[in-house]
C-alpha cells in the first residue's frame, strides 16, 4: 500500500511560491489498477515523480507498505518495489534495447527471454533487441520499449506516466490492448496517469486531482459517470479522435 | 618467451590470450619478440635504418589477419617506429595493432608508432588500433601516433581507434587520400582521466568522384583532462563527407572541438556535427528508476556511449 500523508510539492516561479502538490492525502491500496485523471497542470505528473522520487516532496510524508520512504532516492524506492515508466521516453547512446531490458531485469537475461517483453507490448522482438535506444526509433516504439521495461522489472507497483502522449492514434490503439493485458496479467499495483476514456474504462479505482489536491476518489463505476459529463471528459474523447485534440 | 605483465599487455590491446592465427609481429621493450609470416603476407624488418617492419599482403588475400600489437614493460624506453603496409588489390584483411605501455618506474615511456598504409584497388582492410597504459610509476605513458593512409580506387578502409585507459599524453595524427570510389569510416573512441591530455587531428581528402568517409569520435573526459578533437575533410570533386565529435565532459575536465570542411568543388556534401556535454540527468534518473545506484548508472551510460 502506499500512502501519502499532508504531501506538499512547491515550486518558485518569477519568485512566486505555488504548491503543485498542496496538502495531498491519497492512499493507493494493493493490487488495484488506479488510474489518475484530472486537468493538465493539476499535478498529476508532478505526484507520479513525487513517488518515484524523482521531484523532493517540501514536507509530508509518504509511507511504502508501511515503511517511511520520505528521504529514500530514487534507487531505494526502485529497489523497494517501485517502478516508472517515462512519460517522455529517455534517448541513450550505446545502449541497446536489450541492455535496457537487462539492467531491468538486474538479470543477464538471455534474448528469448528479453523478446517475450517486447512480445508483450506489441513488438516484433526480434526487429527490436539490438536496436539503439534513440530517436532512431519513433515515439510509439520507444513508449512500448518503456513499458516493457517496467514489466521487466516486475515490482509490486508500477507507475506509467501518460502512457498516451506523443504516439499516433494508430499505436494509441495497440498501447490500449497492451494496457488491457496488464489490466489481466500483471500482480502488484499498477497506477496509471491518463486522460483516456479506454484506459480510464480499465480502472478498478479513478483518482481525478485538481489544484494538487485530490478532488475525487473511488471505484470506476461512480467516479467514471460523474467525469464524462465534465469538460475534460469531453476534451478526452475528443484527443481521442484526434491526439493532437483538434479535428 | 613473454611474461605475464607483458602477456597481459597484448590481451589489452590485441584481445589475444596466445600466439594468434595468421601473420603477427609481436615488438617488446624495442625488440622483436615473435613473428611469423604466411603464404600471402610477409613480415620484413625495414632495411633502410629506420625501426619497423614492412608487411607486404599478396593481391587477392582474403579473410586473413595480421596482428602487429607493441608492449612497453621497462620504463625509460623511446621509440619511434615506422610500419608501413602495402595491401595489394582485391584483398579483404584485419589488422590489429595497439601499443600497450606498463610504466612502473620514474621515467616517461614513449612509442610513436608512424602506420603508413598503400590500399590497392578494390579492397577491404579493418584496421583496429588499441592503446593501453597501467603501473604505478610517476614515468609518464605516451604514445603519438600517426597514421597516412592512401586508398586506391573503391577500397574500403574501417579504423576503429581506442584509447580507454592509463594513457598520459597522446597526440594523434590521421591522414588520408582517397582515390575514386574508395570509402574511409574511422570510429575513435577515446576516454582521458586524471591529468591526461589526447589531442587527435584527422585531414581527410577526397579527391576521387564518389569518394566518402565517415569519422566518428566518441569520448569521454574526466577529472582534469583534456581533449582536441580537430576534424578536416577536404572535397576536392563530388564526394561526401561526415564527421561528428561527440563528447561527454565530466568533472573539471576541457574538450575542444574544431571542424573543417573544406568545399573545392559543387558536388561535393560536407557535414560536420559536433556536440559537448555531460550526461543526462534523465540518462541518470531512468537507470536508477530501475534499481541502479548513481554510480552505477553512470558507468552504463558512459560503457555504452564508449561502446
Amino acid at each position: 500500500m502506499l500512502e501519502l500523508q499532508n504531501v506538499t510539492y512547491t515550486v518558485t516561479e518569477n519568485n512566486i511560491e505555488k504548491n503543485i502538490i498542496d496538502h495531498m492525502d491519497l492512499v493507493i491500496p494493493d493490487g488495484k489498477f488506479v488510474v489518475i485523471t484530472g486537468p493538465n497542470g493539476g499535478g498529476k505528473s508532478t505526484l507520479a515523480k513525487t513517488i518515484m522520487g524523482i521531484n523532493h516532496i517540501s514536507s509530508g510524508r509518504l509511507l511504502f507498505d508501511g515503511e517511511d520512504i520520505t528521504a529514500k532516492n530514487i534507487t531505494e524506492r526502485a529497489k523497494l518495489g517501485i517502478s516508472f515508466a517515462f512519460q517522455q521516453p529517455v534517448h541513450f547512446k550505446g545502449i541497446k534495447v536489450i541492455d535496457l531490458l537487462r539492467l531491468a531485469t538486474g538479470k543477464n537475461i538471455s534474448k528469448d527471454s528479453a523478446c517475450e517483453y517486447l512480445s508483450k507490448v506489441g513488438l516484433c522482438a526480434k526487429e527490436y533487441i539490438n536496436r539503439e535506444v534513440n530517436n532512431s526509433l519513433s515515439g510509439g516504439e520507444l513508449k512500448r520499449i518503456e513499458i516493457a521495461t517496467v514489466l521487466a522489472r516486475g515490482t509490486k507497483f508500477s507507475i506509467f506516466d501518460e502512457p498516451e502522449a506523443g504516439i499516433d492514434i494508430w499505436s494509441f490503439q495497440n498501447l490500449i490492448q497492451v494496457f488491457e493485458n496488464i489490466r489481466k496479467t500483471v500482480q502488484g499495483t499498477v497506477l496509471i496517469i491518463s486522460h483516456q476514456e479506454r484506459i480510464l474504462n480499465i480502472a478498478d479505482e479513478i483518482v481525478v486531482i485538481e489544484n494538487g489536491k485530490v478532488a475525487k476518489q473511488g471505484a470506476k463505476a461512480d467516479i467514471l459517470p460523474e467525469l464524462l459529463g465534465t469538460a475534460s471528459a469531453v476534451n478526452a474523447a475528443c484527443s481521442k479522435l484526434d491526439p493532437k485534440g483538434g479535428f | 618467451m613473454l611474461d605475464n605483465i607483458q602477456m597481459h599487455m597484448l590481451t589489452e590491446v590485441a584481445d589475444l590470450h596466445g600466439v594468434p592465427e595468421g601473420a603477427y609481429n609481436f615488438r617488446v621493450n624495442g625488440e622483436k619478440a615473435g613473428r611469423n609470416t604466411t603464404a600471402n603476407i610477409d613480415i620484413a624488418t625495414k632495411t633502410d635504418g629506420k625501426s619497423g617492419i614492412d608487411i607486404r599482403i599478396k593481391d587477392g588475400t582474403k579473410n586473413e589477419s595480421v596482428h602487429i600489437p607493441v608492449v612497453l614493460s621497462e620504463s625509460g624506453i623511446k621509440e619511434t617506429v615506422y610500419n608501413d603496409f602495402y595491401v595489394g588489390d582485391n584483398c579483404d584483411v584485419v589488422i590489429v595493432a595497439g601499443c600497450g605501455i606498463h610504466n612502473c618506474g620514474n621515467q616517461d615511456s614513449q612509442h610513436d608508432g608512424v602506420h603508413r598504409f598503400y590500399v590497392g584497388k578494390n579492397s577491404k582492410v579493418r584496421y583496429v588500433e588499441k592503446h593501453y597504459g597501467e603501473g604505478d610509476g610517476k614515468g609518464k605513458r605516451i604514445l603519438n601516433p600517426v597514421t597516412e593512409v592512401y586508398q586506391q580506387a573503391d577500397s574500403y578502409v574501417d579504423m576503429e581507434m581506442v584509447q580507454i585507459k592509463g594513457v598520459d599524453s597522446t597526440h594523434r595524427i590521421t591522414k588520408a587520400e582517397l582515390a575514386e570510389g574508395a570509402t574511409m569510416i574511422v570510429h575513435e573512441r577515446l576516454m582521458t582521466h586524471g591529468d591526461q591530455v589526447a589531442t587527435s587531428v584527422y585531414e581527410v581528402k577526397l579527391q576521387g568522384k564518389g569518394s566518402s568517409t565517415d569519422v566518428i569520435s566518441r569520448s569521454v573526459a574526466r577529472d582534469n583532462s583534456e581533449q582536441v578533437f580537430e576534424a578536416a575533410i577536404v572535397g576536392e570533386t563530388a564526394c561526401s563527407g561526415h564527421a561528428e565529435c561527440d563528447a561527454i565532459i565530466m568533472d573539471k575536465a576541457h574538450v575542444v572541438a574544431i571542424p573543417k570542411l573544406d568545399a573545392k568543388d559543387v558536388d561535393a556534401a560536407l557535414i560536420h556535427e559536433a556536440a559537448i556535454g555531460k550526461i543526462a540527468g534523465d540518462q541518470l534518473i531512468k537507470l536508477m528508476s530501475l534499481g541502479l545506484t548513481e554510480a552505477e548508472a553512470e558507468a552504463q551510460i558512459i560503457g555504452g556511449f564508449l561502446r
